[in-house]
This record gives C-alpha cells, structure tokens and sequence, in this order.
C-alpha cells in the first residue's frame, strides 16, 4: 500500500536554512547539506527546498547547494521559490531538483504551469497555494503570503490541475507557525475538488497533529513542516513510530 | 563501464550521483560503439512512451539495444525505461516497443479503484514474486519511489516484483539478461542504491 509521506521544509537564503513566523522574522537555523543529509538518514520521504532569495548571486549559490544536495541524497527533491518561466524549471532540474513548485510565478502567468507540464510531464509541476480566510472565503496570497490576490483558493487550486499541476501543497497561513495542528478544514475543501496528491502544510507543532491529519483526511498524501523539524522538537524517526502504532500506513526506516 | 543511454529524455543526474556514490564506472552516452563496448546497459526515461520510442528508433539505438540484449548483454530499464522493453504500449494510441519482454503497457486510469489517485506518486512497499540477483540487498516490504500513471501486464514470467495499489502493479521484471524497475531506484534512498548495486555487480 503507498505510505503516506513527511516532508520537512527547508527555507533557503543565501545558502542557509531558515523559518519564518508566519513568514516574518526568520531565523537562521542550519546548513542545508547537513540538515538534507540529517532528515534523509532518519526517515524524510522527500525534501522541499524554497530558495527565498531575491539576488542573482544568492540564486546561483542556491543552484550550488541544490547540487551538492542532489549528489548526495537520493529521495526527491522539490524545488520552489522563484520560480517564473520554464528555464528557471529547467535551470533547478539540470541542479538535480525532481519536481518543482510554482507559486507567485503561476498566479502572474497561469500558462506556466501548462507549459512546463508539456516539456516536463504532469508529475513535475507543483503548485504551492499560500491560503488565508478573508471575510469567511478561503483567499490566494501571493508574494510570500504579503498580497491577497483576491482569487478563491478551491477553484485556483482547481485550475491549475486542470491546467496539468501534478501535485498540492497547501500551506494556511491562518495555522502557518502556529503549531496548534494542520487546517482540517481547509484541507478538505482541496482534498475534495482535486484528484491529484495534496500535501497538508502549516500549522504542525506535535506528532499528534500528524496523527489527526491523516486520521481525520484519509485522502491526504503528505505532511510538510519546518521549524518543528529543524529544532528537533519532532523526530521524525519517531513521528513515523507513532504513524505506524497509530495504524497508518508509512515507510519505516 | 555501465553505459546509460542517451537519447534526450529525462534527468540522468540523480541516475549519475547514485552510481557514482556505489563506485560504479558509468557513462552516459548515445554513441553505439560505446553502448556496444560497455559491460551493462542502462536505459533510463520519463516522459510518453510514443515519444521515448520513436527517438530510439530515429537513431538507431532501438536495434543496437535489442541486439545486445540478444547477445546476453544485461540491461536494465527504469520507469519508461522498463516500459520500452515489452512488446507493446497503449498511452496515447498504440505503440510498438523493443519487444524483449513479453507483456504490454496499458493505463491505470480505468482499471484501479475510483477513490485512487493517478499517477501513482509516492513511496510504495515492494512483494517479491520470483527470485532474482537484484532483490539481494533488500527485503519484503521494503519502500520504494514509484512516479507512473501506466504499468505493465500479462509479464507472465518475468514478474519479480509487484507493488499494492488498489490492485497488484508490476514493479520489477527480469528475465535472464533483461531487467526492469517501474519505480525510481536513483530516488528510493539506500533501497534502491542496493538495487542498483545488485544490477551492477551482475548475476
């Protein structure tokens, strides 16, 4: 039976692992070949690197982490941040990146998502949802989470499968760092519009918040978190014990 | 020198590291004397299968690979790799492939349960069928990364491996020199870098 999937998220900028608080005041934690390197050994089912820098030179430097990270480590690694136009796919995919996510990038210019699904397939293409409650309505914020877009997240969401996402990561920034457990709520308005795997991001703070995601949303394909990784406030090595006690389905290592 | 073949599909970077770390001699390459000369032949893939095919033949390489095998050379395919080694596909129309497994490739849409998601996209534990040289590193049960919206039937007796999803889905043949994983094994972490070893160090 496929197992369900824990992938801790690595914030990078200038080639260093950090966190935001609901995306403000990060925090410099650790170096990314050593944490990729850590989180694979005990147990992490894939990697999510964000490149959060703005400047060509942090950019190339991100490409030179990704590669030394993709020689080493062999799980995949999705690839996201900055990510606007079909050569920046393919710029982190020659890195050794296996899929990548599109955020900002998709919401300027939909047809990138159709564009890198035709040259790279489906499975390839990620789109990365930051979602807020405005007024009771699920709302799509770009930029990091800094600009409502105005767009309904369920039907955007739907859109870019339609248009060959293969794959989505839901992050709430209502529960994003928070630590009081994922978004149920908004997770299943995802989970019931799309038939592609959804990734349940923001709000983790305890193994039991796994233990309910994937309890209360059988059809939920993953759970992504940061800080709570990067800490070590959760090992995942554990986590998965837990999973496993808990009668759901992972992979034990 | 394990020859991995070149012929403008995929991402051979994970394919490369992961030799390279189990100290493998590798090289990728479309040039035919040096796929004739190598010791073992991978051919790696993702992408369509009418596609995939069809650079195989424009170049040649579809016969240089048959003979070989032929000739008792091992090969191994990986994800559309392996799929180009039966006989025949039905993704996107009907496409011959090389022919040097017995069995045909067909979609998972309509033939799985509604409820499951396609493609098959994570981490999915392997059931031994047969014995074989490339199962020695590993166990039952033991995870693997699968990505692959279509999957290979009627393998008859070169079924090695299969994995659960909604139904059996063939995982990994082999018959003689003639070898194939539908998963990733650059991508299933030590797992898979036993398999790849296992292909390696030969039967």
């Amino acid at each position: 039976m496929i197992t369900k999937r824990i992938i801790p998220c690595l914030d990078v900028r200038n080639g260093r692992v950090v966190k935001g608080m609901n995306f403000e005041g990060v925090t410099d934690v650790s170096s990314p070949v050593e944490l990729a390197d850590y989180y694979s050994k005990n147990g992490a089912d894939e990697l999510v690197f964000y490149d959060i820098t703005a400047s060509f030179e942090g950019r190339k430097l991100f490409s030179e982490i990704l590669t030394e990270v993709a020689s080493k480590i062999f799980i995949p690694l999705t690839v996201g941040g900055g990510i606007n136009t079909v050569e920046d796919f393919d710029r982190v995919l020659k890195c050794g990146a296996d899929k990548v996510s599109v955020n900002s990038g998709a919401i300027k210019n939909p047809s990138l998502i159709s564009d890198a699904a035709k040259r790279y397939g489906n499975q390839c293409v990620v789109i990365s949802a930051d979602v807020k409650r405005v007024d009771g309505v699920f709302r799509v914020f770009a930029k990091g989470g800094r600009e409502n877009t105005g767009m309904e997240a369920v039907d955007w969401i739907t859109h870019c499968v339609d248009l060959g996402a293969g794959e989505v990561v839901l992050n709430s920034i209502d529960t994003d760092g928070v630590k009081n457990g994922f978004d149920l709520e908004m997770l299943k308005a995802v989970l019931d519009a799309v038939n592609v795997p959804v990734i349940a991001s923001g709000g983790a703070g305890s193994i039991d918040d796994f233990i309910d995601l994937f309890k209360k949303l059988p059809t939920v394909d993953a759970g992504l978190a940061a800080s709570i990784f990067h800490f070590g406030e959760v090992e995942i090595k554990s986590l998965k014990q837990e999973l496993n006690n808990n009668g759901i389905n992972v992979r034990l290592c | 020198m394990i020859a991995i073949v070149d012929y403008g599909v995929g991402n051979l970077f994970s394919l490369c590291s992961s030799l390279e770390m189990i100290g493998v001699n590798a090289k990728v390459t479309s040039d035919i004397n040096e796929i004739k000369n190598a010791d073992k032949i991978i051919l790696p893939g993702v992408g369509a299968f009418g596609d995939a095919i069809e650079k195989l033949r424009q170049t040649g390489l579809d016969k240089i690979l048959i003979d070989e095998a032929n000739n008792g050379k091992d090969i191994m395919g990986i994800c559309l790799g392996m799929q180009l080694l039966f006989e025949k596909s039905y993704e996107y129309g009907e496409h011959k492939g090389l022919g040097l497994l017995k069995g045909e490739i067909v979609a998972m849409d309509g033939r799985l349960p509604q409820n499951l998601k396609i493609p098959h996209i994570g981490w999915n534990g392997l059931h031994f069928n047969k014995e074989s040289h490339l199962l020695s590193g590993i166990k039952e049960n033991d995870c693997v990364y699968f990505v692959h919206s279509y999957y290979a039937v009627g393998c008859d007796d070169s079924l090695v491996a299969t994995s659960e999803y909604g139904k059996e889905i063939t995982a990994m043949v082999q018959k003689d020199n003639v070898m194939g994983c539908q998963f990733h094994p650059e991508k299933s972490g030590n797992i898979g870098l036993s398999i790849l070893k296992a292909f390696c160090e030969g039967r």
